[in-house]
Order: C-alpha cells, then sequence, then structure tokens
C-alpha cells in the first residue's frame, strides 16, 4: 500500500509541476558522467522521463567518465543560453573556472549525485542521498526487526577506503550502537561485486560454524547481497529466515529475492535526483525561492511488506 | 703522418678477455694517435666488438692495460670513458627519435635556469655546437625527421661535445647511401684535423682505404698486424684478415674432377632486392660449392635467399627434372629437401634450453607436424645415433644443448639436418668458432657427405677450407656474385684477388 | 619411473608452499579440514579453495602456454567478462544451453585468434597486442549485456556455476579435465616441445622449420577457450554477467599462478601442473585471509608480503643458499647442479 502511494505521489506530482513549468517552457542542459553502473543508467532514463513530463526541452550530453568532455558540455550550454544545467560531475575538483562562466551567464547550476569542491555561490544547489543516513536506516531496520533478540551480524563492505563504504559502515555502526543484543562480528571488503559478495560470504559460513552462529548480513550494496543469498543457499540454510539479509541501493534484482522472501530489507539510492532539483529549479524560476544548498533524497526504505514483485516490474525497465 | 716519438693518445697492452669456451681477445695490443682516423678489421668474432667494449668499460677485462696520454685508466663504463674523454658512436643510432635534435645533444647536460631547463639556451647551444660541424638545421624538431646521416652526425656531435678525446665509430656508415657517407666523412675529417684519435669500424674496404691512416687487423682474438692505410693493397688487407700469406700456393686436391652429371638443382636470376643481386647457380648430387667472400659481402645474404629466410624476389628454382619449386620460406625450403646451419648458432641455430635430443629431433619433427610425435625411444635412440657418429662430446642426450662447447652445438645442428636426410645441406661458416679438433672433424664430415652424394653449399672465411674440400668456389662482393673458379683455379690466391678487386674492375 | 620422479622434482616446490600455507590456515582456523556434504555437494574451507581457484586454474593453463612462447596474454580477464556476457545473453534469448556454450567458447577462440594474429602476423609484442583487448573487452561485454548484469535463472548453465558431479563442485571438474586433456595435448604431441622451442627461440626455430606462425595463434586460441570456459563458470556462479567486474584483475592472477608455478616469463620450458598448483596456492592465500577475520584494509598488504616470501624462496639464489645449507639436493634444479660443474 505504501509504495503504491509514493507512486502515486510521485505522479501527481509531476502532473503538477507540468502544468506550472509549460508556461516557462524551460531548456535545460544536462552533463552525465556515463553509463557505468545500471544505476547511473537509471539516473539517465528517470532525468529524462522528468523533464519530458514537466515538458523541459533537456540537452542531454555523456561524458564517458570524462572531466573535459563535461566541461566542454558545459560551455556549449552555456554558449546555446540555456535556462539552467543539471550536471552529474565525475570528479570533485576542478570546476571553478566553469562555473565561473556559468554565473557570469546567469545560468543556475545543480549538481546531481556527487558533490564538488568549488565554493557555493557557483551553483543553485545540489542533490544528493545522504550515505550516512542511508546505513543508519538498514541498521535502525535491523534494530526494529530483532526487537532485542541477540543477532550476530557478518557485513560485507564496499571497496575498501571508497567513501560509499566508509560511510554506510559508520551510519550502520552509529544505528546499532547501544544495542548491546547485536554484535558486528565479521566484516570484510566484496568489492560491491556479486561474486565478491558470494566468495566472502562462503568463507563467513565456513568461520562461523557453517553459518549457525549468523544471524544477519548487512551487505553495502544490493549485488554483494544478491551473491551472498547464493552462498547462503548453497550451504544448505534458507536466506531471508536462517540469515535476515538487508542491503542498500534497491536495485531491481534484489526486489526480485525478497518477493522470493530471500532477502528482507533494502535502503533506496534514488535514481530520481531530477525530480527535486527540477523542482527546485521552478521555485526559483518562478518567484526567486533559493533552494537550500543541499536537497538530500529519500533514503526509502523497502522491505517484504512493500510488494517487491510490484516494484521490480516497475523498476526492471530503468535501464538498472 | 702523426707523430710517434712522444705518447700516443690512447693505448691498449695486453688486452684479454675470455668467454666461457672462447678466448675472445689474446693478448691484443693497439694504440691510436691524436689527428688519425684508425681503421679497425676482422672477421666476424674476430674481436673487434670485445676490443671496443673492453676500451669503454662496457665490458670488464680479464687482463691488460689502458693508458690514455700515457696515464693507466681503468673505465667501469660508457659514462666513465666519456669521463675520460672516449666516446662512442653504433651503427644504429642509440639516440632518442621522438625528442628534438637541442634535447638529443644536450640529455643530461641541458643547461638550466632557476633549476628549470631552459629551452631557448639549449637550442643556441645545439646550433653552437652543430655548426662546428657544418649542420645548419632546426635544432626544435624531432631528430626522426632527419635522415640517417644526419642523426649520425648529431650522434657523433654528442659523443665529441662529450668526450673530446677519443671518438670510436662502429660501423657508422653501413646503413648510408654514398652521398650520406661523403657527409659523415666531411665531419670526420674535420674532427681529424682538430686532433681527435678516430677508431673506424667498417666492412668496405673502399671506404678504409679513403678515410684512414692506418688499420689494425684482428683475427680470432688476436692482433694479426698494424701498418699505414697508404702502404698497404687490398690483396694484402684481404690476406691479413682472412688469414693466407700472399704466397703462390697452388694446392691441387682431390676434387679437380667436378661431379658429373645434371644438375640436381638449379636456380636462375635468383636474388632479393638490396640484400644479394640476381644469380644463376646450379649444384648436381655429390657437388660441394664453396662460396668466398668478405664479411657483408652477399654470402650469407645468398644462403638465405635459397632457403626461403628472406624471400626471393626475382628469379626461379627447378628441379634436376624440370619441375618449379616455391622457395619462399624456411618450410618450404626444407619440404624440398634442403637444410640451412647459419652462421649464427647462437641466434639463428641451437635452441639452448633444449636437450641434445630435443635439438636433433627439431626440424625433423617440424617437418612431420606436431601430431605426430616422434616416439620418445626413437628421438633418444636418433640422438645416441648422431653422438656416436659425429662424436658429440655430451654425458648423455639430455644435456640442454647450450651448455654443450661451440663445436659440438654445431655438430648437433649438422646432426639436426642430418636426421632430415637432405639432399641440399647449406652450411654458413661451419668451422668458425670451434676447436682445432672439431674443425678437422666437420671438414671430414662435409667430404663424406659428399661422397654420399649430398649437394652441399658451403659458406666459408677460412680459404684453405674451401680449396680443400669445394669442387667450385663462388666469390662474392657487393652483393654480387662477381666469379667462379672451378677445378685447378681453386687457390686461396686466385680467391683473395677477386675478393680484393676494386668496384668496377672485370675479374677474369 | 624417471619420468615419474622427473615430474615430482619439477612440481616439488610448489606443492611444499601450498602445504604450508594450508597448513598456516589450518593453525590459524582449525576448522579448516572439515569437509561435509550440503545439497549433494562436498563442502568445506578446501573445497572453496579449489572450487574459487578453478577460474584462475583455467586461465593458468591457457597463460602458461602463452608464456612459454615468450608471450603474455593480458586480456583474459576481459575474455572472461565477453564469454560470460555471451553465455548470458544466449540463455536469455532463448538459444539453448548447447548453442550457448558453443557461441561462449566461440567468442573466446575468436578473441585468441585475433590476439594471435596482431602477434603472429603483424609483429606487435605480446603485451602490447593483448592489452587491446584488455581494454577494449569489457567495452564489447557491455555492449552485449547493455550496461547492466544481465541475470539468468537456466538451471543447466548454472550447472557450470554452482552445480555438481558425484560431489565435486563443476568448476573444479571442469578445471582438472581441462588441464588433464591439454597436458595430453601437449606433452603426447610434439606440441609441448615446439612450443618451448619458439619461447627460447623464435627465429632459430622458425630457421628449423617450425610453423611459428600457426602455433603462436593456436597457444592465443587456446588461452581465449580457457578464459572462455572461466567466464562461464564465472556468470554461472553468480547467475549473472557483471560485465564490469566479471575476471577484473584476474589476468594477473593467472601471470602469477605461471610465475609461481616455475615458468619463465622469458619462455621456455613450462609445466601446466605447476601453474594449476600455483593459482590454487594464490586462492588458498585468498580463502585463508577472509577465514583470518582480519580487517579488510589489511587484505592486499597480507597477499604481497605471502606472495613476496612464495617468489624469494622460489627464486634461483634463494635456492643455491638453501641447497647450500641444508646439503639436500631435493630443492635444486638440474641446471644448479649444472651450474657448479665446470
Amino acid at each position: 500500500m505504501k509504495s503504491t502511494k509514493a507512486i502515486l505521489w510521485a505522479g501527481v506530482l509531476a502532473s503538477m509541476l507540468v502544468m506550472s513549468s509549460s508556461a516557462l517552457a524551460q531548456t535545460v542542459g544536462f552533463s552525465q558522467i556515463g553509463s557505468e553502473s545500471g544505476w547511473r543508467a537509471a539516473e539517465t532514463t528517470l532525468t529524462l522521463q522528468q523533464a519530458k513530463d514537466r515538458g523541459i526541452d533537456l540537452k542531454f550530453a555523456d561524458a564517458q567518465q570524462k572531466q573535459e568532455n563535461q566541461i566542454k558540455a558545459l560551455r556549449s550550454f552555456i554558449a546555446q543560453g540555456v535556462d539552467a544545467i543539471l550536471i552529474a560531475p565525475v570528479v570533485a575538483t576542478g570546476w571553478d573556472a566553469v562555473l565561473e562562466e556559468a554565473k557570469e551567464a546567469e545560468i543556475p547550476v545543480i549538481l546531481l549525485d556527487r558533490m564538488v569542491d568549488s565554493s557555493d555561490d557557483l551553483y543553485l544547489t545540489a542533490v544528493g542521498s545522504d550515505l550516512v543516513h542511508e546505513g543508519s536506516v538498514a541498521g535502525q531496520w535491523l534494530v526494529d526487526e530483532l526487537a532485542g533478540k541477540d543477532c550476530n551480524v557478518v557485513e560485507l563492505q564496499g571497496t575498501t577506503g571508497s567513501s560509499p563504504a566508509i560511510d554506510r559502515k559508520n551510519g550502520f555502526e552509529q544505528a546499532i550502537s547501544g544495542h548491546a543484543n547485536i554484535k558486528l562480528i565479521r566484516s570484510q571488503t566484496g568489492d560491491f561485486t556479486r561474486t565478491k559478495g558470494k566468495e566472502v560470504m562462503e568463507s563467513f559460513l565456513k568461520a562461523e560454524d557453517g553459518g549457525k552462529n549468523i544471524c544477519a548480513l548487512y551487505a553495502h550494496n544490493d549485488d554483494m547481497a544478491v551473491g551472498a543469498i547464493q552462498a547462503i543457499k548453497e550451504a544448505g540454510l534458507k536466506p531471508g529466515q536462517d540469515i535476515l539479509v538487508v542491503s542498500i541501493d534497491a536495485v531491481p534484482d534484489i526486489f526480485q529475492a525478497m518477493a522470493a522472501g530471500e532477502a528482507n530489507a533494502t535502503v533506496e539510492l534514488t535514481p530520481n535526483m531530477a525530480g527535486p532539483a527540477f523542482d527546485a529549479l521552478a521555485a526559483f524560476m518562478k518567484d526567486g525561492t533559493m533552494p537550500p544548498k543541499f536537497i538530500q533524497t529519500e533514503s526509502k526504505l523497502y522491505t517484504q511488506a512493500d510488494d517487491p514483485q510490484a516494484v521490480y516490474e516497475q523498476k526492471k525497465d530503468l535501464g538498472y | 703522418m702523426p707523430q710517434s716519438d712522444n705518447q700516443p693518445l690512447l693505448r691498449a697492452r695486453g688486452l684479454r678477455k675470455v668467454f666461457p669456451g672462447t678466448i675472445a681477445l689474446d693478448g691484443v695490443d693497439f694504440w691510436l694517435e691524436a689527428g688519425e682516423v684508425h681503421a679497425l678489421l676482422g672477421e666476424n668474432g674476430a674481436g673487434k666488438s670485445t676490443l671496443i667494449k673492453c676500451l669503454t668499460g662496457a665490458y670488464r677485462r680479464d687482463g691488460g692495460d689502458i693508458l690514455l696520454n700515457g696515464d693507466m685508466i681503468d673505465p667501469k663504463g660508457t659514462i666513465d670513458a666519456q669521463a675520460y674523454g672516449i666516446g662512442t658512436v653504433y651503427q644504429e643510432v642509440n639516440l632518442l627519435p621522438n625528442l628534438t635534435v637541442a634535447e638529443n645533444l644536450c640529455l643530461g647536460h641541458q643547461p638550466t635556469r632557476f633549476g628549470m631547463i631552459s629551452t631557448r639556451a639549449m637550442n643556441r647551444r645545439a646550433r653552437e655546437v652543430l655548426s662546428q660541424f657544418g649542420l645548419d638545421i632546426d635544432v626544435a624538431r624531432s631528430l626522426a625527421s632527419y635522415s640517417v646521416a644526419v642523426q649520425q652526425v648529431i650522434a657523433i656531435a654528442r659523443a665529441v661535445t662529450l668526450s673530446g678525446k677519443v671518438l670510436i665509430l662502429d660501423e657508422p656508415t653501413a646503413s648510408l647511401d654514398s652521398h650520406e657517407v661523403d657527409l659523415v666523412f666531411g665531419v670526420v675529417r674535420s674532427l681529424r684535423e682538430r686532433g681527435l684519435g678516430i677508431i673506424f669500424i667498417s666492412h668496405f674496404l673502399d671506404q678504409i682505404f679513403e678515410i684512414t691512416d692506418r688499420v689494425t687487423v684482428l683475427r680470432n682474438g688476436r692482433l694479426v698486424g698494424t701498418e699505414a692505410t697508404r702502404d698497404i693493397d687490398r690483396v694484402r688487407l684481404v690476406n691479413l684478415m682472412l688469414g693466407r700469406e700472399l704466397e703462390q700456393e697452388v694446392r691441387s686436391h682431390g676434387k679437380t674432377h667436378a661431379a658429373a652429371g645434371e644438375p640436381r638443382l638449379t636456380f636462375t636470376g635468383f636474388g632479393r632486392k638490396g640484400s644479394i643481386e640476381p644469380f644463376d647457380l646450379s649444384i648436381r648430387p655429390g657437388e660441394v660449392v664453396g662460396i668466398a667472400g668478405l664479411l657483408g659481402s652477399g654470402r650469407t645474404e645468398t644462403a638465405e635467399v635459397l632457403f626461403g629466410v628472406a624471400a626471393h624476389d626475382s628469379g626461379e628454382a627447378r628441379r634436376g627434372d624440370g619441375t618449379a619449386l616455391r622457395l619462399t620460406s624456411p618450410r618450404e625450403a626444407i619440404a624440398a629437401g634442403f637444410g640451412f646451419c647459419p652462421e649464427d648458432r647462437k641466434t639463428d641455430g641451437v635452441i639452448a634450453d633444449l636437450t641434445v635430443r630435443e635439438n636433433i629431433a627439431l626440424a625433423l619433427q617440424a617437418r612431420i607436424g606436431w601430431m605426430r610425435r616422434i616416439p620418445a625411444r626413437e628421438q633418444r635412440a636418433m640422438a645416441n645415433d648422431y653422438i656416436r657418429k659425429l662424436d658429440i662430446r655430451t654425458p648423455d642426450a639430455e644435456k640442454p644443448v647450450g651448455l654443450l662447447s661451440g663445436g659440438n652445438q654445431q655438430k648437433v645442428m649438422l646432426a639436426r639436418w642430418l636426421v632430415t636426410n637432405p639432399s641440399f645441406l647449406i652450411l654458413d661458416e661451419p668451422t668458425r668458432g670451434i676447436d682445432v679438433g672439431a674443425h678437422a672433424e666437420i671438414i671430414r664430415l662435409i667430404e663424406d657427405l659428399c661422397a654420399q652424394g649430398m649437394s652441399l653449399l658451403v659458406i666459408s672465411s677460412e680459404l684453405d677450407e674451401l680449396v680443400a674440400y669445394s669442387h667450385r668456389v663462388i666469390v662474392v662482393r657487393d652483393r654480387h656474385h662477381v666469379a667462379e673458379l672451378a677445378g685447378g683455379d681453386i687457390t686461396t690466391d686466385n680467391m683473395v684477388r677477386a675478393i680484393a678487386a676494386p668496384e668496377r674492375e672485370a675479374i677474369n | 619411473m624417471t619420468g615419474l620422479m622427473l615430474f615430482m622434482r619439477r612440481i616439488w616446490p610448489q606443492l611444499m608452499t601450498l602445504a604450508v600455507i594450508v597448513g598456516l590456515i589450518s593453525i590459524m582456523f582449525p576448522g579448516f579440514f572439515q569437509i561435509s556434504i550440503a545439497n549433494g555437494r562436498l563442502y568445506g574451507s578446501p573445497i572453496d579453495i579449489l572450487n574459487r581457484g578453478a577460474p584462475v586454474a583455467l586461465l593458468a593453463i591457457g597463460m602458461t602456454l602463452v608464456i612459454a612462447t615468450r608471450g603474455i596474454d593480458l586480456s583474459v580477464g576481459a575474455v572472461m567478462a565477453i564469454c560470460g556476457a555471451v553465455s548470458a545473453w544466449g540463455i536469455t534469448e532463448g538459444y539453448g544451453l548447447a548453442a550457448t556454450l558453443a557461441m561462449a567458447l566461440a567468442a573466446g577462440l575468436a578473441c585468441g585468434l585475433w590476439n594471435g594474429i596482431l602477434v603472429a602476423v603483424l609483429g606487435i609484442q605480446p603485451i602490447v597486442a593483448t592489452l587491446i583487448l584488455m581494454v577494449a573487452g569489457r567495452g564489447i561485454a557491455q555492449l552485449i549485456t547493455e550496461g547492466a548484469i544481465l541475470t539468468f535463472n537456466h538451471e543447466g548453465l548454472i550447472f557450470f556455476g554452482s552445480g555438481s558431479l558425484l560431489t565435486i563442485p563443476t568448476p573444479v571438474i571442469i578445471g582438472v579435465v581441462t588441464g588433464a586433456i591439454v597436458t595430453l595435448i601437449v606433452r603426447r604431441s610434439a606440441l609441448g616441445m615446439l612450443i618451448e622451442a619458439i619461447g627460447i627461440n623464435l627465429r632459430a626455430s622458425t630457421l628449423a622449420g617450425v610453423n611459428t606462425r600457426v602455433l603462436l595463434i593456436a597457444v592465443y586460441m587456446t588461452s581465449g577457450l580457457c578464459a572462455a570456459l572461466a567466464g562461464i563458470i564465472a556468470a554461472a556462479d553468480i547467475r549473472g554477467a557483471d560485465a564490469n567486474n566479471a575476471g577484473l584483475w584476474l589476468e594477473l592472477d593467472a601471470i602469477l599462478a605461471v610465475v609461481i608455478g616455475g615458468t619463465s616469463l622469458l619462455g621456455g620450458r613450462f609445466s601446466l601442473v605447476a601453474s594449476m598448483i600455483g593459482a590454487l596456492i594464490i586462492q588458498a592465500v585468498n580463502t585463508g585471509i577472509l577465514l583470518s577475520g582480519f580487517p579488510p584494509e589489511f587484505n592486499l598488504i597480507i597477499k604481497a608480503v605471502i606472495i613476496l616470501i612464495i617468489l624469494v624462496l622460489q627464486s634461483p639464489t634463494m635456492r643455491t643458499v638453501l641447497v647450500f645449507f641444508s646439503r639436500e639436493p631435493a630443492g635444486a634444479s638440474d641446471k644448479d647442479k649444472e651450474t657448479v660443474a665446470p
């Protein structure tokens, strides 16, 4: 029920905006990093879709992981005199000059998903998720689910040293701190991949008495969780029952696992960064309302109660 | 002629260098005066490059002294040698083609300003240096944009600016045409006038006579002699290099009757551009054809074109019965019953880490194909058979061939081809670098094979040897087959004359 | 008999190393040797080593042959990704198992043919030639999977990753059978000797009439085929083709396996069995680190230190030292003894 409401909400909001913004008939340039992951592809799909819904003429430029391509794209947007620019910056540094140019041309710039190191008066706002918050949502779910029962948790970290791995670990640990019933007994990197997730989970199972010692798995992304679920099954245990599985990202495949009862919860890193960005832009264009410098997207928790099969159907064509 | 009453510029006394199995330099004395161009001559393996490498410290010498202006020096390497004033320029220009001319000239010694390289000062310095060499070129362009000759002059300029006393030129003209040679020679002459001592290595006799003041000839690691260039003629020089005294010794031998019968193979107009000019050759069963010539004359190139190593681009080959032969790769040549023992056993011949057995079986196995492996027992039998027949000194057939001596490696090479039962065997310098005993055995083997009806083409710089076993001898010079001697005409003297004849002089 | 003894002497250092590492793990983790049967399949840490080590062992088979010819194949990781993608694509498009496997193996052979032509016909240095496919290969794989992880649920294909035959995991069987077949072909025919001859001295081999061009291409194609098998296993294991991560950096593990197996990067003499043991040594180290429970920040350092120790112990200098102190000639190779004798 909750999920269908959310979908409705988004739809209604979108159609309202179509009406209000069509009067402004904007042209917006969008410089995307590339398509290095399924999530990134979904972000592109959703941005194009959101622009279409709002009657915005979106000029899309794929940078293929290169900053110079992004800078080139921004300069060309400025030369074309677009009304606003969306950019998902590939790196954090080196943007001052081109952002200054945009500012001089009075074109508002909105950052999507990633931050830059430039002074914050060079862009209108940044839309992104809070990685620490994602981790704590996952941790809080486990705390609530266990309701005080003892539980040994194993953790599959992202790539060692990457900021999602550090922040999602910290957020999770914050959420479970103070709950003596939850113990983090093993933590190892699975490099965000299915293969490594499966291999590391296999070793966790061997090391913890064939898995009898483990009550829950926390994975920094869904792909590792999907790999680990297979390892749990191959060890003769039931993922989702014998071992609870909670992960982050909300990619379509984890919803299939949830529908099959093999995963318990996932926290969404929404690929819809453009929606809030367009909202803020519309308000700014209309009467000059300055948005906050950071717009945090919702880190929505999905559980088996959210009709995972329906969410899967809805997400599977987004390009994940 | 330079003065020799005071100390020579550079002097080597009793230089000795031993490699496992061979004595590369055996007590060589050598001296270089200031203001002379001194030729260093000798066949492959004579010890020229070993001598150079000992002088520049690239090799540690095993004995002897090096004196510069009368002082003992002991260069530890090429950079050390440069510090003493000894610079070297090799045949392949060893500069960096993607850097500019100026950078190449100043590399490692760039003028700096506040710790940064000053390109302007560097270019200015480079222009000054090159103007002394009569070169007025854009030094900011990359080295690769200039011809090999200009690059060679730049290499010389760099060597001279860095060292400035002794300049060693190792075959600097090998890849130049005559106009370019003039350019390099102009530079060499001006350096001589500036008082540098120049060691000049080349195989082109014309160039030796044009540019050098004295010649030193090495053979088999020993000093043969040092003479003033103007006091020596071509015939004598060739004799020194090949080790023959100019005596009218006419050797009569048992091969005056050329092998009779129809030719087994006929090559007409066979040749390859830039390698060997088209030649005609026919060879009969049981006949040994010798090839005489200096290094780089086209003797090895003849063998390589025949065997398909460097495919011929003119002419044709036919069997005795008139059928045409395709000979564009070694595989085709082997299929036609050819065999080839190359001159450089180490790089072209033996497979060092494989055993004696595997080396002997290799060519036969390659001909049969990989699928039908010669059974281990047959391989062993084959190897042991030839170890016995050719008296290969090895503890057993399973010894890696690289650990054997040169002569035994050569016998393994012969065995490799003999097991394929070839009808035509090409031997390039079969007796080079092997001891006296093995030498005699290989010559006896050549005669035996010939008696069994095999056709042989033997290339050798040992003219005595050619006299001993050849029915005919072809003399090669400047990539041409210039003369053919048969029967009683096969004498070392006739060969030396044909080899030494200057260009365009008719050969009788 | 002597053949067997020579063979044992060749793989002795690798076997010893593997035994020492397994011994160390079992000291640290006493439950290591517990093997049970779960879901009709052997289950336990030693099985994990064999199972997880199978892809690298497969890559090491092809890599050994390539390195024996004095080449190197950097593209095997990317070829794994391509062939995994092809198999996932084939099965989801409904081509059926046999056709899908045939297409994946053909893709591997085609990649090998490409590498072989660059090396043997165009004369490009192997490290550069195979770098091209190493870089481009993942792009090709992404084109096939359209940028996403292409998942499938075909039991027949999944069998190659997580199935078992007589309780033995399929990847282990594929690895062992492939190793045995290639060893038989290479050693029962003359291929082994000819490959070694090419690696030691290409020019001399050509002059002896060895068809070096065809053999080089065949060797790179074998490497491609082995990578295809490894790619199928990797995709089947996670029931999906991950173009970005399948086989990532495994080319380096494969090269390391060959080196630990005692085959020189300068080509020549090789041992397939020793290379495969080398792959197991690497996997034993990986599994040991995972079982140890050290924080992941230490993974790479621990692995590097262990590999360093192995390579130092196997280095010719160290062997001479060991022989000198122990006066036990077991560790000495033929060469060591011969260099002592004049």
